[in-house]
């Protein structure tokens, strides 16, 4: 089910930058590429585990979605700290002021 | 079990990889492909971030199922050692087959990025924006 979500996060956080490109100046384009950095691991993670082991493909329970929210919880969080310390608006700049 | 160890390792060296070759191209005074305007620099960028963002969540998914703790060993197959040749196989296997897979899809992701670029002559020098 994460793998699901992350996917889900990583396409619709792609489309966003697109929209916005080629302005990247709230770093969407890191977003994007972290989420999909972790939906390409858990594919190849996946598909190993299927091939070797079988079973489902899926994990589709409680267990499974609540991990898919906190790792985009966990990205978005990344995210901000990163732009945070990028001030690319400069409000933590003239807070100082 | 602990996979993602082979992306981190493969983040680390080209984190440093990029940290010379934004130096060199400093020095140089900007470096850039003629062609496309896309510097070394920030195509490593583009990598880099796939592995450092995939291996972050993949180290939440193995803190999440207890295969990862915040105390020595760090790794609880290593409390086992029944446990550590498997955690080994896997790292060689999956860990391996992942870091293979996110840098063939950076390189299709900046062979694209070139081709479009040199499509579109004069582009404005910002082919694909990628988190800068």
């Amino acid at each position: 089910m994460w793998l699901i979500m992350t996917a889900l996060a990583a396409v619709i956080t792609t489309a966003i930058w697109y929209i916005k490109a080629p302005e990247d100046k709230y770093k969407l384009g890191l977003l994007s590429l972290i989420f999909w950095g972790a939906t390409l691991m858990w594919f190849v993670d996946h598909v190993m585990a299927y091939l070797t082991e079988g079973g489902e493909f899926f994990e589709i329970n409680l267990d499974a979605t609540l991990l898919g929210f906190s790792v985009i919880i966990l990205a978005l969080l990344v995210w901000e700290i990163v732009l945070l310390v990028s001030d690319p608006k400069g409000v933590l700049k003239r807070i100082k002021r | 079990m602990a996979c993602f160890l082979v992306p981190m390792g493969e983040a680390i060296v080209t984190s440093v990889v990029q940290k010379v070759v934004e130096n060199r191209e400093k020095k140089v005074g900007g470096e850039r492909t003629k062609k496309t305007g896309l510097s070394w620099s920030r195509r490593l960028s583009w990598l880099n971030k796939l592995l450092w963002g995939g291996t972050i969540l993949l180290a939440l998914e193995h803190v999440w199922h207890g295969e990862v703790v915040p105390w020595p060993p760090f790794l609880t197959a290593m409390k086992n050692p029944g446990d550590v040749a498997p955690m080994l196989h896997e790292i060689a296997t999956v860990g391996v087959a992942m870091a293979i897979t996110v840098t063939v899809v950076w390189a299709i992701m900046v062979m694209v990025a070139e081709l479009k670029a040199k499509a579109v002559p004069e582009a404005k020098g910002n082919p694909v924006g990628g988190g800068g």
